[in-house]
Protein backbone atom coordinates (compact mmCIF):
# COMPACT_ATOMS: atom_id res chain seq x y z
CA UNK A 1 0.00 0.00 0.00
CA UNK A 2 3.19 2.16 -0.54
CA UNK A 3 1.51 4.51 -3.14
CA UNK A 4 -1.65 5.35 -1.00
CA UNK A 5 -0.63 8.84 0.95
CA UNK A 6 -3.54 9.95 2.99
CA UNK A 7 -6.94 9.80 3.25
CA UNK A 8 -7.61 9.72 -0.46
CA UNK A 9 -4.65 10.02 -2.87
CA UNK A 10 -2.45 7.85 -4.74
CA UNK A 11 0.93 8.70 -5.88
CA UNK A 12 2.74 7.31 -8.89
CA UNK A 13 5.50 5.33 -8.36
CA UNK A 14 7.00 6.23 -11.54
CA UNK A 15 5.18 9.35 -13.19
CA UNK A 16 2.48 7.88 -16.03
CA UNK A 17 3.34 9.93 -19.19
CA UNK A 18 0.73 10.98 -21.16
CA UNK A 19 2.02 10.49 -24.38
CA UNK A 20 -0.35 11.65 -27.25
CA UNK A 21 -3.70 13.45 -26.74
CA UNK A 22 -5.94 15.23 -28.95
CA UNK A 23 -9.97 16.73 -28.67
CA UNK A 24 -12.60 16.92 -30.94
CA UNK A 25 -15.00 19.50 -31.26
CA UNK A 26 -18.87 20.48 -32.86
CA UNK A 27 -18.75 24.10 -34.27
CA UNK A 28 -20.43 26.21 -31.74
CA UNK A 29 -17.12 25.00 -29.46
CA UNK A 30 -14.94 25.69 -32.32
CA UNK A 31 -16.31 29.30 -32.76
CA UNK A 32 -15.01 29.73 -28.52
CA UNK A 33 -11.55 31.43 -27.69
CA UNK A 34 -9.95 27.55 -27.38
CA UNK A 35 -8.95 25.56 -30.97
CA UNK A 36 -9.29 21.93 -31.20
CA UNK A 37 -7.44 19.31 -33.53
CA UNK A 38 -10.30 19.44 -35.13
CA UNK A 39 -13.60 21.07 -35.18
CA UNK A 40 -16.87 19.75 -36.85
CA UNK A 41 -18.51 21.80 -39.68
CA UNK A 42 -21.97 20.75 -38.33
CA UNK A 43 -23.55 18.80 -34.97
CA UNK A 44 -24.24 15.61 -37.13
CA UNK A 45 -19.95 14.87 -37.89
CA UNK A 46 -21.68 13.21 -40.89
CA UNK A 47 -23.73 11.00 -38.72
CA UNK A 48 -27.33 10.05 -38.97
CA UNK A 49 -28.61 10.36 -35.03
CA UNK A 50 -27.06 12.63 -32.19
CA UNK A 51 -25.68 9.17 -30.43
CA UNK A 52 -23.73 7.85 -33.62
CA UNK A 53 -22.19 11.43 -33.76
CA UNK A 54 -21.05 11.13 -30.47
CA UNK A 55 -19.22 7.94 -30.77
CA UNK A 56 -17.80 9.05 -34.00
CA UNK A 57 -16.18 11.98 -31.93
CA UNK A 58 -14.91 9.94 -29.62
CA UNK A 59 -13.89 7.12 -32.12
CA UNK A 60 -11.99 10.56 -34.02
CA UNK A 61 -10.42 11.92 -30.84
CA UNK A 62 -8.60 8.50 -29.94
CA UNK A 63 -7.34 7.93 -32.62
CA UNK A 64 -5.87 11.05 -33.40
CA UNK A 65 -4.58 11.30 -29.86
CA UNK A 66 -3.06 7.36 -30.63
CA UNK A 67 -1.41 8.65 -33.95
CA UNK A 68 0.41 11.70 -32.27
CA UNK A 69 1.59 9.41 -29.41
CA UNK A 70 2.89 6.77 -32.39
CA UNK A 71 0.72 4.02 -30.80
CA UNK A 72 -1.66 1.39 -32.98
CA UNK A 73 -4.24 -0.66 -31.53
CA UNK A 74 -2.48 -3.41 -30.92
CA UNK A 75 -0.40 -1.58 -28.48
CA UNK A 76 -3.34 -0.17 -26.48
CA UNK A 77 -3.79 -2.63 -23.75
CA UNK A 78 -6.73 -0.86 -21.76
CA UNK A 79 -9.50 1.96 -22.88
CA UNK A 80 -11.21 3.74 -20.18
CA UNK A 81 -14.13 5.79 -21.61
CA UNK A 82 -17.42 7.14 -20.71
CA UNK A 83 -20.20 9.51 -22.18
CA UNK A 84 -23.28 10.88 -20.33
CA UNK A 85 -25.67 8.50 -22.69
CA UNK A 86 -27.68 6.16 -21.04
CA UNK A 87 -25.81 2.94 -20.79
CA UNK A 88 -22.56 4.67 -21.76
CA UNK A 89 -23.44 3.76 -25.46
CA UNK A 90 -21.41 6.30 -26.91
CA UNK A 91 -18.55 4.62 -25.33
CA UNK A 92 -19.40 1.34 -26.50
CA UNK A 93 -20.46 1.81 -30.10
CA UNK A 94 -17.42 3.96 -30.40
CA UNK A 95 -15.10 1.25 -29.31
CA UNK A 96 -16.90 -1.28 -31.47
CA UNK A 97 -14.54 -2.91 -33.65
CA UNK A 98 -11.61 -1.84 -31.17
CA UNK A 99 -9.51 -5.09 -30.34
CA UNK A 100 -8.75 -3.36 -26.81
CA UNK A 101 -9.63 -4.17 -23.33
CA UNK A 102 -12.63 -1.84 -22.52
CA UNK A 103 -13.77 -0.33 -19.35
CA UNK A 104 -16.84 1.64 -19.63
CA UNK A 105 -17.11 3.64 -16.90
CA UNK A 106 -19.68 6.52 -15.83
CA UNK A 107 -18.57 9.66 -13.58
CA UNK A 108 -20.97 12.44 -14.84
CA UNK A 109 -18.70 14.84 -16.08
CA UNK A 110 -15.81 13.69 -14.14
CA UNK A 111 -15.24 10.63 -16.05
CA UNK A 112 -12.71 12.29 -18.19
CA UNK A 113 -10.50 12.25 -14.57
CA UNK A 114 -11.87 9.27 -13.50
CA UNK A 115 -10.86 7.35 -16.40
CA UNK A 116 -7.45 8.90 -16.79
CA UNK A 117 -6.58 8.32 -13.00
CA UNK A 118 -7.70 4.65 -13.46
CA UNK A 119 -5.51 4.06 -16.50
CA UNK A 120 -2.39 5.42 -14.88
CA UNK A 121 -3.12 3.63 -12.23
CA UNK A 122 -3.04 0.43 -14.62
CA UNK A 123 0.60 1.08 -15.65
CA UNK A 124 2.00 2.27 -12.88
CA UNK A 125 0.63 -1.05 -10.89
CA UNK A 126 2.32 -3.03 -13.46
CA UNK A 127 -0.89 -4.18 -15.12
CA UNK A 128 -0.02 -2.60 -18.88
CA UNK A 129 2.43 -0.48 -20.27
CA UNK A 130 -0.34 1.32 -22.85
CA UNK A 131 -3.51 2.65 -21.73
CA UNK A 132 -5.77 5.42 -22.68
CA UNK A 133 -8.80 7.55 -21.81
CA UNK A 134 -11.76 8.86 -23.54
CA UNK A 135 -14.92 11.11 -22.67
CA UNK A 136 -17.30 12.79 -24.71
CA UNK A 137 -20.31 14.91 -24.43
CA UNK A 138 -22.70 15.71 -26.75
CA UNK A 139 -25.14 18.93 -26.67
CA UNK A 140 -27.78 17.36 -28.73
CA UNK A 141 -27.04 13.93 -27.25
CA UNK A 142 -27.77 15.40 -23.41
CA UNK A 143 -30.70 17.57 -24.08
CA UNK A 144 -32.75 15.08 -24.93
CA UNK A 145 -32.01 12.77 -22.30
CA UNK A 146 -31.64 15.08 -19.49
CA UNK A 147 -33.96 18.28 -20.45
CA UNK A 148 -35.82 19.01 -23.73
CA UNK A 149 -36.08 18.09 -27.63
CA UNK A 150 -34.08 21.03 -29.07
CA UNK A 151 -36.80 22.39 -30.93
CA UNK A 152 -39.00 23.26 -27.96
CA UNK A 153 -39.37 26.64 -27.17
CA UNK A 154 -37.93 27.13 -23.38
CA UNK A 155 -36.17 29.75 -21.23
CA UNK A 156 -33.11 28.54 -19.65
CA UNK A 157 -32.26 29.75 -16.42
CA UNK A 158 -28.81 32.23 -16.14
CA UNK A 159 -27.35 29.40 -13.48
CA UNK A 160 -28.13 26.62 -16.45
CA UNK A 161 -24.94 25.06 -18.05
CA UNK A 162 -24.80 24.33 -21.78
CA UNK A 163 -23.57 21.07 -22.52
CA UNK A 164 -20.20 20.81 -24.70
CA UNK A 165 -19.99 18.85 -27.40
CA UNK A 166 -16.65 17.62 -27.84
CA UNK A 167 -14.60 14.67 -26.89
CA UNK A 168 -11.08 14.05 -25.58
CA UNK A 169 -8.68 11.67 -25.42
CA UNK A 170 -5.52 10.69 -23.71
CA UNK A 171 -2.77 7.55 -24.35
CA UNK A 172 -0.71 6.90 -21.47
CA UNK A 173 2.34 5.37 -22.25
CA UNK A 174 5.34 3.71 -19.73
CA UNK A 175 8.71 5.11 -20.59
CA UNK A 176 7.29 7.68 -23.16
CA UNK A 177 10.03 10.39 -23.12
CA UNK A 178 9.06 14.54 -22.78
CA UNK A 179 5.35 14.16 -21.95
CA UNK A 180 3.43 15.51 -19.47
CA UNK A 181 3.32 13.08 -16.92
CA UNK A 182 0.73 11.99 -14.16
CA UNK A 183 2.27 12.04 -10.40
CA UNK A 184 -0.79 11.73 -8.51
CA UNK A 185 -4.09 10.58 -8.47
CA UNK A 186 -6.99 11.70 -5.70
CA UNK A 187 -10.44 9.74 -5.98
CA UNK A 188 -13.36 11.62 -4.86
CA UNK A 189 -15.80 11.12 -2.18
CA UNK A 190 -19.84 11.36 -3.08
CA UNK A 191 -20.61 14.78 -1.82
CA UNK A 192 -24.39 16.07 -1.10
CA UNK A 193 -24.62 19.20 -0.02
CA UNK A 194 -28.53 19.66 -0.45
CA UNK A 195 -28.71 21.47 -4.39
CA UNK A 196 -32.12 19.95 -5.52
CA UNK A 197 -32.00 22.16 -9.17
CA UNK A 198 -30.38 20.35 -11.89
CA UNK A 199 -30.10 23.37 -13.49
CA UNK A 200 -27.37 24.82 -10.90
CA UNK A 201 -25.04 22.00 -11.37
CA UNK A 202 -22.02 24.01 -10.92
CA UNK A 203 -23.45 24.64 -6.94
CA UNK A 204 -24.33 21.22 -6.57
CA UNK A 205 -20.59 20.21 -7.66
CA UNK A 206 -18.68 22.77 -5.99
CA UNK A 207 -18.79 21.21 -2.97
CA UNK A 208 -16.96 17.91 -4.04
CA UNK A 209 -14.13 20.13 -5.78
CA UNK A 210 -13.99 21.41 -2.74
CA UNK A 211 -13.46 18.06 -0.60
CA UNK A 212 -11.40 16.61 -3.36
CA UNK A 213 -8.92 19.56 -3.27
CA UNK A 214 -8.69 19.76 0.23
CA UNK A 215 -7.87 15.93 0.47
CA UNK A 216 -5.45 16.28 -2.34
CA UNK A 217 -3.48 19.27 -0.96
CA UNK A 218 -3.63 17.45 2.67
CA UNK A 219 -2.64 14.33 1.46
CA UNK A 220 0.52 15.48 -0.61
CA UNK A 221 1.44 18.56 1.72
CA UNK A 222 1.02 20.95 -0.88
CA UNK A 223 -0.84 24.03 -1.06
CA UNK A 224 -2.88 25.67 -4.41
CA UNK A 225 0.78 28.15 -4.77
CA UNK A 226 2.91 25.02 -5.52
CA UNK A 227 1.08 24.47 -8.53
CA UNK A 228 1.18 26.43 -11.87
CA UNK A 229 -3.33 25.82 -12.61
CA UNK A 230 -5.05 24.42 -10.72
CA UNK A 231 -8.69 23.64 -13.17
CA UNK A 232 -11.81 21.94 -12.26
CA UNK A 233 -13.97 20.48 -15.34
CA UNK A 234 -17.36 21.87 -15.48
CA UNK A 235 -18.43 23.63 -12.42
CA UNK A 236 -18.90 27.32 -14.78
CA UNK A 237 -19.23 30.83 -13.41
CA UNK A 238 -21.68 29.91 -10.55
CA UNK A 239 -20.09 26.90 -9.42
CA UNK A 240 -16.19 28.08 -9.92
CA UNK A 241 -17.30 31.65 -7.81
CA UNK A 242 -18.58 29.02 -5.10
CA UNK A 243 -15.23 27.07 -4.91
CA UNK A 244 -13.51 30.39 -4.88
CA UNK A 245 -15.37 31.38 -1.80
CA UNK A 246 -15.74 27.81 -0.13
CA UNK A 247 -11.61 27.56 -0.16
CA UNK A 248 -11.83 31.44 1.16
CA UNK A 249 -13.89 30.52 4.14
CA UNK A 250 -11.00 27.99 4.51
CA UNK A 251 -8.40 30.91 4.64
CA UNK A 252 -7.19 29.55 1.26
CA UNK A 253 -6.88 31.50 -2.04
CA UNK A 254 -6.78 30.28 -5.20
CA UNK A 255 -6.57 33.49 -6.92
CA UNK A 256 -4.85 33.90 -10.42
CA UNK A 257 -4.09 29.76 -10.84
CA UNK A 258 -7.18 28.82 -10.67
CA UNK A 259 -9.80 28.37 -14.02
CA UNK A 260 -12.49 26.12 -15.28
CA UNK A 261 -13.08 24.69 -18.28
CA UNK A 262 -16.66 25.41 -18.28
CA UNK A 263 -15.66 29.07 -18.54
CA UNK A 264 -13.03 29.00 -20.64
CA UNK A 265 -14.73 26.90 -23.68
CA UNK A 266 -17.31 29.90 -24.47
CA UNK A 267 -17.12 33.25 -24.67
CA UNK A 268 -20.40 33.17 -22.43
CA UNK A 269 -21.30 36.56 -23.68
CA UNK A 270 -21.64 36.25 -27.15
CA UNK A 271 -22.35 32.78 -27.36
CA UNK A 272 -25.32 32.55 -24.66
CA UNK A 273 -24.04 30.20 -22.96
CA UNK A 274 -25.46 31.47 -19.42
CA UNK A 275 -22.96 29.92 -16.49
CA UNK A 276 -20.72 28.51 -18.98
CA UNK A 277 -19.81 24.52 -20.58
CA UNK A 278 -20.64 21.36 -18.91
CA UNK A 279 -20.48 17.66 -19.81
CA UNK A 280 -17.74 15.49 -20.09
CA UNK A 281 -16.32 17.03 -23.39
CA UNK A 282 -15.92 20.01 -21.61
CA UNK A 283 -13.12 18.38 -19.11
CA UNK A 284 -12.01 16.39 -21.94
CA UNK A 285 -11.71 18.28 -24.35
CA UNK A 286 -9.87 21.71 -22.80
CA UNK A 287 -7.83 19.50 -21.08
CA UNK A 288 -6.78 17.67 -24.13
CA UNK A 289 -5.73 20.13 -26.39
CA UNK A 290 -5.30 23.84 -24.64
CA UNK A 291 -3.94 22.67 -21.10
CA UNK A 292 -1.58 19.64 -22.30
CA UNK A 293 -0.22 21.36 -25.33
CA UNK A 294 0.39 24.36 -22.97
CA UNK A 295 2.48 22.31 -20.35
CA UNK A 296 4.11 21.09 -23.58
CA UNK A 297 5.04 24.97 -24.44
CA UNK A 298 6.19 25.28 -20.69
CA UNK A 299 3.34 27.73 -20.23
CA UNK A 300 2.53 25.54 -17.12
CA UNK A 301 4.94 22.92 -15.43
CA UNK A 302 2.38 21.88 -12.75
CA UNK A 303 -1.25 21.43 -13.37
CA UNK A 304 -3.97 19.63 -11.12
CA UNK A 305 -7.41 18.52 -13.24
CA UNK A 306 -10.18 18.23 -11.23
CA UNK A 307 -13.10 16.77 -12.78
CA UNK A 308 -16.67 17.62 -11.51
CA UNK A 309 -19.42 15.21 -11.95
CA UNK A 310 -23.48 15.42 -10.92
CA UNK A 311 -24.69 12.21 -10.59
CA UNK A 312 -28.23 13.17 -11.04
CA UNK A 313 -30.65 11.23 -13.18
CA UNK A 314 -34.00 12.75 -14.59
CA UNK A 315 -35.63 10.10 -12.65
CA UNK A 316 -33.79 10.99 -9.14
CA UNK A 317 -34.58 15.00 -9.76
CA UNK A 318 -38.42 13.89 -10.83
CA UNK A 319 -38.59 12.18 -7.18
CA UNK A 320 -37.28 15.38 -5.84
CA UNK A 321 -33.57 13.95 -4.33
CA UNK A 322 -30.93 16.71 -4.04
CA UNK A 323 -27.74 16.16 -6.40
CA UNK A 324 -24.89 13.76 -5.24
CA UNK A 325 -21.34 14.74 -7.00
CA UNK A 326 -18.15 13.93 -6.78
CA UNK A 327 -14.88 15.25 -8.50
CA UNK A 328 -11.60 13.25 -8.95
CA UNK A 329 -8.33 14.85 -9.26
CA UNK A 330 -5.20 14.56 -11.39
CA UNK A 331 -2.10 16.25 -10.66
CA UNK A 332 0.31 16.63 -14.41
CA UNK A 333 3.52 17.66 -14.26
CA UNK A 334 5.79 18.37 -17.48
CA UNK A 335 9.55 18.98 -16.81
CA UNK A 336 10.78 19.09 -20.21
CA UNK B 1 -16.95 27.90 7.39
CA UNK B 2 -19.82 26.72 4.75
CA UNK B 3 -21.31 23.51 6.00
CA UNK B 4 -24.53 21.43 4.52
CA UNK B 5 -26.99 23.52 6.42
CA UNK B 6 -26.34 26.97 5.33
CA UNK B 7 -25.00 25.93 1.83
CA UNK B 8 -27.87 26.49 -0.01
CA UNK B 9 -28.54 30.46 1.09
CA UNK B 10 -24.72 30.36 0.50
CA UNK B 11 -24.96 29.05 -3.20
CA UNK B 12 -27.99 31.42 -3.77
CA UNK B 13 -26.21 34.06 -3.13
CA UNK B 14 -23.70 33.38 -6.03
CA UNK B 15 -26.29 32.67 -8.39
CA UNK B 16 -27.90 35.47 -11.04
CA UNK B 17 -31.13 36.13 -10.92
CA UNK B 18 -33.25 35.72 -13.99
CA UNK B 19 -34.55 39.43 -15.18
CA UNK B 20 -37.94 39.03 -14.31
CA UNK B 21 -38.53 42.68 -15.52
CA UNK B 22 -37.10 41.94 -19.44
CA UNK B 23 -38.79 38.67 -19.36
CA UNK B 24 -42.13 39.80 -18.61
CA UNK B 25 -41.93 42.52 -20.96
CA UNK B 26 -40.98 40.25 -24.00
CA UNK B 27 -43.56 37.67 -23.00
CA UNK B 28 -46.07 40.46 -23.01
CA UNK B 29 -45.11 41.63 -26.57
CA UNK B 30 -44.36 38.14 -27.91
CA UNK B 31 -47.48 36.83 -26.26
CA UNK B 32 -49.64 39.59 -27.64
CA UNK B 33 -48.21 39.49 -30.87
CA UNK B 34 -49.13 35.96 -31.13
CA UNK B 35 -52.56 36.27 -30.17
CA UNK B 36 -52.94 39.62 -32.81
CA UNK B 37 -51.66 37.24 -35.44
CA UNK B 38 -54.94 34.48 -34.22
CA UNK B 39 -57.36 37.53 -34.49
CA UNK B 40 -56.10 38.54 -37.58
CA UNK B 41 -56.96 35.08 -38.83
CA UNK B 42 -60.01 34.92 -37.18
CA UNK B 43 -61.26 37.75 -38.88
CA UNK B 44 -59.60 36.06 -41.94
CA UNK B 45 -61.97 33.29 -41.81
CA UNK B 46 -64.97 35.27 -40.64
CA UNK B 47 -64.67 37.50 -43.95
CA UNK B 48 -64.07 34.04 -45.87
CA UNK B 49 -68.17 33.49 -44.78
CA UNK B 50 -67.44 30.93 -41.69
CA UNK B 51 -70.04 31.46 -39.01
CA UNK B 52 -68.34 32.73 -35.46
CA UNK B 53 -68.28 29.55 -34.16
CA UNK B 54 -67.01 27.74 -37.05
CA UNK B 55 -64.16 30.62 -37.80
CA UNK B 56 -63.14 29.96 -34.15
CA UNK B 57 -62.29 26.37 -34.34
CA UNK B 58 -60.79 27.18 -37.82
CA UNK B 59 -58.29 29.80 -36.23
CA UNK B 60 -56.97 27.11 -33.47
CA UNK B 61 -56.24 25.12 -36.44
CA UNK B 62 -54.55 27.41 -38.24
CA UNK B 63 -52.45 28.93 -34.93
CA UNK B 64 -51.34 24.54 -34.16
CA UNK B 65 -50.59 24.79 -37.95
CA UNK B 66 -48.01 27.63 -37.89
CA UNK B 67 -47.03 26.81 -33.93
CA UNK B 68 -45.84 23.54 -35.81
CA UNK B 69 -44.30 25.18 -38.91
CA UNK B 70 -42.09 27.63 -36.99
CA UNK B 71 -41.05 24.69 -35.06
CA UNK B 72 -39.98 22.18 -37.85
CA UNK B 73 -38.57 25.63 -39.56
CA UNK B 74 -36.45 25.57 -36.11
CA UNK B 75 -37.67 29.09 -35.61
CA UNK B 76 -39.95 28.67 -32.73
CA UNK B 77 -37.63 27.37 -29.89
CA UNK B 78 -35.71 31.03 -31.30
CA UNK B 79 -38.74 33.19 -30.39
CA UNK B 80 -39.31 31.27 -27.06
CA UNK B 81 -36.22 32.33 -25.53
CA UNK B 82 -37.21 35.52 -25.75
CA UNK B 83 -40.86 35.13 -25.69
CA UNK B 84 -40.88 32.53 -22.42
CA UNK B 85 -44.47 32.27 -21.25
CA UNK B 86 -45.84 34.47 -23.98
CA UNK B 87 -45.02 31.60 -26.73
CA UNK B 88 -45.36 28.84 -24.15
CA UNK B 89 -49.04 29.78 -23.00
CA UNK B 90 -50.91 29.95 -27.14
CA UNK B 91 -51.80 27.31 -28.60
CA UNK B 92 -49.06 28.16 -30.67
CA UNK B 93 -47.24 26.32 -27.44
CA UNK B 94 -49.09 23.63 -27.40
CA UNK B 95 -48.16 23.03 -31.45
CA UNK B 96 -44.56 23.54 -30.32
CA UNK B 97 -44.53 21.15 -27.37
CA UNK B 98 -45.88 17.78 -29.60
CA UNK B 99 -43.78 18.73 -32.57
CA UNK B 100 -40.67 19.39 -30.99
CA UNK B 101 -40.85 15.65 -29.14
CA UNK B 102 -42.19 14.05 -32.27
CA UNK B 103 -39.20 15.44 -34.15
CA UNK B 104 -36.58 14.70 -31.74
CA UNK B 105 -37.82 11.23 -31.18
CA UNK B 106 -38.10 10.47 -34.65
CA UNK B 107 -34.31 8.42 -34.53
CA UNK B 108 -36.42 5.70 -32.48
CA UNK B 109 -39.15 4.58 -35.01
CA UNK B 110 -42.44 6.05 -36.17
CA UNK B 111 -44.67 3.93 -33.33
CA UNK B 112 -42.35 3.71 -30.65
CA UNK B 113 -40.56 6.75 -31.20
CA UNK B 114 -42.05 9.62 -33.13
CA UNK B 115 -45.71 8.88 -32.28
CA UNK B 116 -45.36 7.43 -28.48
CA UNK B 117 -43.25 10.14 -27.45
CA UNK B 118 -45.02 13.09 -28.84
CA UNK B 119 -46.78 13.40 -26.13
CA UNK B 120 -44.19 13.55 -23.37
CA UNK B 121 -44.55 17.06 -22.80
CA UNK B 122 -48.38 17.96 -23.93
CA UNK B 123 -49.39 14.69 -22.47
CA UNK B 124 -50.44 16.43 -19.03
CA UNK B 125 -52.17 19.01 -20.54
CA UNK B 126 -54.85 16.42 -22.19
CA UNK B 127 -54.81 14.22 -19.46
CA UNK B 128 -55.99 17.41 -17.29
CA UNK B 129 -58.01 18.77 -20.16
CA UNK B 130 -59.99 15.90 -21.02
CA UNK B 131 -60.67 15.66 -17.05
CA UNK B 132 -61.74 18.68 -16.52
CA UNK B 133 -63.64 19.22 -19.30
CA UNK B 134 -65.49 16.07 -18.15
CA UNK B 135 -65.97 17.28 -14.50
CA UNK B 136 -66.97 20.68 -15.71
CA UNK B 137 -69.38 18.80 -18.56
CA UNK B 138 -71.00 17.12 -15.42
CA UNK B 139 -71.71 20.03 -13.03
CA UNK B 140 -73.13 21.99 -16.15
CA UNK B 141 -75.56 18.89 -16.97
CA UNK B 142 -76.70 18.80 -13.27
CA UNK B 143 -77.03 22.56 -12.40
CA UNK B 144 -77.02 24.34 -15.73
CA UNK B 145 -79.86 25.27 -17.73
Amino acid sequence: MGKRIGNQTLAMTTPVPVAGFAAVAGKKEGQGPLTFDYVAPDATFGEKTWEKAESKMQRDALDRAMAKAGVSEKELELLCAGDLINQCIASAFGTRGREVSFLGLYGACSTMAEGLGLAACMIDGGFASCTAAVTSSHFCSAERQYRFPLEYGGQRTPTAQWTVTGAGAAVLKANFPHAPCITHVTFGQIVDFGIRDANNMGAAMAPAAHQTLTALFADTGTEPADYDLILTGDLAAVGKNILIDLFASDGVTLAGRYDDCGCMIFDGAAQDTHAGGSGCGCGASVLCCHVLNGMRQGQWKRVIFAGTGALMSPVSSQQGESIPSVCHAVVLEYTG
Amino acid sequence: MIDKKNYQAFADAHAPKSKIWKNLLFAFLIGGAICTVGQGVLSFWKSAGLDTEAAGSATSASMVFLGALFTGLGLYDRLAKYGGAGTLVPITGFANAIVSAALEFKSEGYVLGMSAKMFTIAGPVLVFGISFSVVYGLILRLFGG
